[in-house]
């Protein structure tokens, strides 16, 4: 199954047509159609494989497409935020020297100039971690670690910021810290394009979700989203969809189950 | 008195000096390339480059071709065809390099026992000799660790953020796959010119002791690069005066001492984190 529901009001900043993507002869992706208008705030859910990473990947320009085609709008700019644990946070350097590598294709001197210390420094104060650019990268708080990351992203100025599972692994409060970080910067125009697991803690209160499983199974406002159908056909496990607070509140009939045999 | 006379007897000699200069300058550019070897876990393709340029060096000295020419474009093609091997993701990079430089070993082996004439000049590739540098070794070492430098200043952002974070060096336009083909060169080029000093078998050492003694020292990585030639150029210039007061092989000597730096380095950094552990838990 396969719906469109998001209506496009604005010219689109990436076109995928038909995309596919493969590991070897694995297919990872298959004819997915998509595509992300400027100012968007665009979430992507599914289970584990069903390729969100590749296909992030793929917009990136980091994964080879194997059919179909990628387009994106000519001299964007793409900030973007790898998932936290795939970071090697051994590696001897500084939030600052992590900040300022997104200049490395223009600037050939290694010192960094004063100039590049405050833009380093402003982008940190809107970040809230204004302290912390010359700690090592693994003496921070999980919720530092992904700010930085973002700060990373910010500091080329892009035309839209890209995350790969921003919340994967934080507890409540950071989750809660980083949704309401991304919102403003949504709020000051810029577009956001993300994956994630977490359905009710970030998905649900996100304006456009596409649902992803190899192909797009949905794409629309949650609401028309976050159903009992999709879900199955997203997931392949039945999943009950109420409604709590005025938003969509899944819930995974497998722990349901889990706690009736339990009692 | 005597004992000073004894540490400068040595210096008295043409080959121990050209011997010591090369070493030295060997230690800091293996240390400073060493830098990268291992933040990017390439440990094992110094190590391997370093068995395959055997081969080709073996081939020169049975063919009699120049030994820069022929073990030169011997490491290039290995190291071609380790990333093309491992290009097709049917087996892994480690195991592309076990295959190439392991057979291009064996070969350079099977060469030297067939051509019994050309064992002497393999030797010398295989265990490094000092006995045998020329004042051009000298000039190609220098040379050598000239461009090295120039690589890693000119192209330090590019090389700290392609070993850092490759995916997203890729997406903000750093030609990640030049940056790793510079990286490789550089590698292949020091193994060149400084194997015929400390050999091939103890080569791909220098290019990692070095540097992990180093890394336990800081958290910066512009430290780092100073750090790491410094103990590669201490160790080889303390290693050749102790090799040859001891009466052993230099390269084994040299080898032995940055373990040993790495081991008391291990043993002060493994303390002062258990203090600091300590500290945090009293907090």
């Amino acid at each position: 199954m396969r719906q469109s529901i998001h209506s496009r009001t604005d010219s689109p900043l990436i076109v995928c047509e038909h995309v596919s993507c493969t590991y070897g002869n694995a297919p990872v992706l298959s004819d997915v159609y998509f595509n992300i208008n400027r100012g968007e705030f665009v979430g992507i859910v599914g289970p584990s494989g069903s390729g969100k990473t590749t296909l992030i990947k793929a917009i990136i320009g980091a994964q080879p497409v194997a059919h179909g085609s990628i387009t994106i709008a000519s001299q964007l700019t793409i900030g973007y935020v790898p998932q936290v644990e795939t970071v090697d946070w051994y590696f001897p350097v500084t939030v600052e020297e992590v900040i300022v590598m997104t200049r490395a294709k223009t600037k050939l001197w290694p010192r960094i100039t004063s100039q590049e210390r405050t833009e380093v420094r402003e982008v940190l104060e809107k970040l809230g971690i204004a302290d912390v650019a010359h700690r090592h990268i693994r003496e921070l708080s999980g919720g530092q670690q992904q700010r930085v990351f973002l700060a990373r992203a910010m500091f080329c100025q892009p035309d839209i910021l890209v995350l790969d599972e921003p919340t994967s692994g934080v507890d409540v409060r950071t989750r809660h810290e980083i949704l309401h970080l991304l919102a403003d910067l949504h709020q000051d125009g810029l577009t956001i394009l993300l994956t994630t697991h977490d359905l009710n803690g970030l998905a649900a209160h996100l304006p456009r979700l596409v649902c992803l499983n190899k192909t797009v199974i949905a794409d629309g406002n949650p609401r028309e989203v976050l159903t009992s159908k999709v879900l199955e056909a997203t997931y392949g496990a039945p999943m009950e969809v109420l409604e709590h607070g005025g938003m969509p509140l899944v819930v995974d009939h497998g722990r349901v189950a889990m706690r009736g045999e339990g009692k | 008195m005597i004992i000073a006379l004894d540490i400068f007897e040595p210096y008295g000699f043409q080959f121990f000096r050209n011997g010591l200069v090369v070493a030295t300058i060997a230690g800091a550019l293996c240390g400073l390339l060493g830098v990268f070897v291992i933040l990017r876990g390439m440990s094992y393709i110094g190590h391997g480059l370093s068995h395959a340029v055997f081969g080709g060096a073996a081939a020169s000295a049975v063919i009699k071709v120049n030994y820069f020419l022929g073990a030169g474009i011997w490491g290039v093609v290995s190291g071609l065809l380790i990333a093309r091997v491992a290009r097709r993701r049917v087996i892994g990079a480690d195991a592309a390099i076990g295959v190439v430089t392991t057979a291009s070993f064996a070969l350079g082996l099977a060469l030297m026992n067939r051509y019994g004439q050309a064992s002497k000049s393999i030797e010398a590739v295989l265990f490094g000799s000092v006995l045998g540098v020329k004042v051009a070794d000298i000039y190609a070492v220098a040379l050598v660790a000239l461009l090295g430098l120039a690589v890693v200043i000119l192209g330090y952002r590019k090389l700290l953020f392609s070993t850092f974070d490759r995916d997203v060096a890729q997406v903000s336009n750093v030609r990640v796959s030049l940056v790793e083909a510079v990286l490789l060169a550089m590698i292949s080029l020091t193994i060149l010119v400084t194997m015929r000093v400390i050999g091939t078998l103890l080569i791909s050492a220098l290019l990692v002791i070095p540097a992990a003694s180093a890394r336990m020292t800081t958290n910066s990585f512009s430290r780092l690069l100073w750090i790491s030639p410094i103990i590669g150029a201490v160790t080889c210039f303390v290693g050749m005066n102790l090799s040859y007061h001891l009466d052993t092989s230099a390269s084994a000597t040299i080898i032995l001492l940055d373990a040993f730096v790495f081991v008391v380095v291990y043993a002060i950094a493994g303390t002062r984190n258990r203090a600091k552990m300590a500290s945090l838990g009293r907090l």
